[in-house]
């Protein structure tokens, strides 16, 4: 059996290059699949921890968490698309028409 | 053996995160992401969640992906990252500050996880996640069709052409 130790070391490298994904990105549609990489780094610590803990609530929590991820990408690609018609063109940089 | 099926399966996991990040074009991207997705379903199975795999490979890898892969279609992207970036010296700041999130976590969580002997879990099927689902967890359950009802109506909301 691999220790958990191995699986949440595993989470920590993949969401680190999810974080530098949305750092150094600048297409949002990447940036938004980094955060779904972050997020699944974080179900894998979940789980890893839950067998640990030795119970299910951590995958109970996973789930919970790909639900809301679902409607998360839906009304995130949603906005891209929206604003991707008004201004017909895809940068993060020039994308402050969010801002107060 | 199971030592050397993890390192195999965390391998393509990293190198399919890496490909996501590096690659410029973004369908490129969302294939990585696929199989980035399908690796950690495997190691779920490892991890005795064999419900939760089953949930990544129909969910994620299923729905999520072809939502993405068809949005990239709709956009048109990938001449949007070909010219100079006016911002490169702050992107390059990515690279050390991920060097040292990566160093405080693996030494604040994963170090100082081992050791401690781990008692044997329940295998995570369908039956026993189901049960925990509908007793402990019944009402953020019913919560969750509400958020995705909310979801729904929001996204029909945004994608509706102004008349």
């Amino acid at each position: 059996m691999v220790p958990e130790s191995f699986y949440v070391t595993l989470s920590a490298v993949l969401f680190t290059i999810g974080v530098v994904g949305v750092i150094i990105r600048r297409n949002p549609l990447v940036i938004f699949m980094s955060i779904e990489l972050m997020l699944n780094a974080a179900n894998l610590a979940l789980v890893a921890f839950g067998q640990r803990a030795g119970n299910l609530d951590g995958q109970a929590v996973v789930f919970f968490v790909m639900a809301v991820a679902a409607a998360e990408v839906a009304v995130g690609l949603a906005i891209i698309v929206a604003i991707f018609r008004i201004r017909r063109r895809l940068s993060v940089d020039d994308l402050s028409i969010m801002r107060w | 053996m199971v030592y050397v099926a993890f390192f195999l399966v965390a391998l393509i996991a990293t190198g399919s995160a890496l490909g996501l990040v590096l690659r410029t074009n973004a369908i490129h991207g969302a294939l990585f992401l696929v199989l980035n997705l399908g690796s950690i379903a495997a190691l779920y199975l490892m991890l005795g969640a064999e419900f939760l795999a089953a949930a990544q490979v129909i969910v994620y890898a299923g729905a999520i992906m072809v939502l993405f892969v068809f949005a990239i279609m709709v956009l048109i992207p990938g001449k949007e990252e070909t010219g100079p970036d006016p911002r490169r010296g702050v992107r390059l700041l990515a690279v050390p500050v991920g060097a040292l999130l990566l160093l405080m976590l693996v030494f604040v969580v994963a170090v100082r996880l081992r050791g401690a002997p781990a008692p044997s879990a329940p295998a995570g099927t369908v039956t026993a996640v189901g049960r925990l689902l509908f007793t402990s967890y019944l009402f953020p359950f019913e919560l969750t069709s509400v958020l995705l009802l909310a979801a729904m109506v929001g996204v029909l909301l945004l994608a509706r052409r102004r008349a």
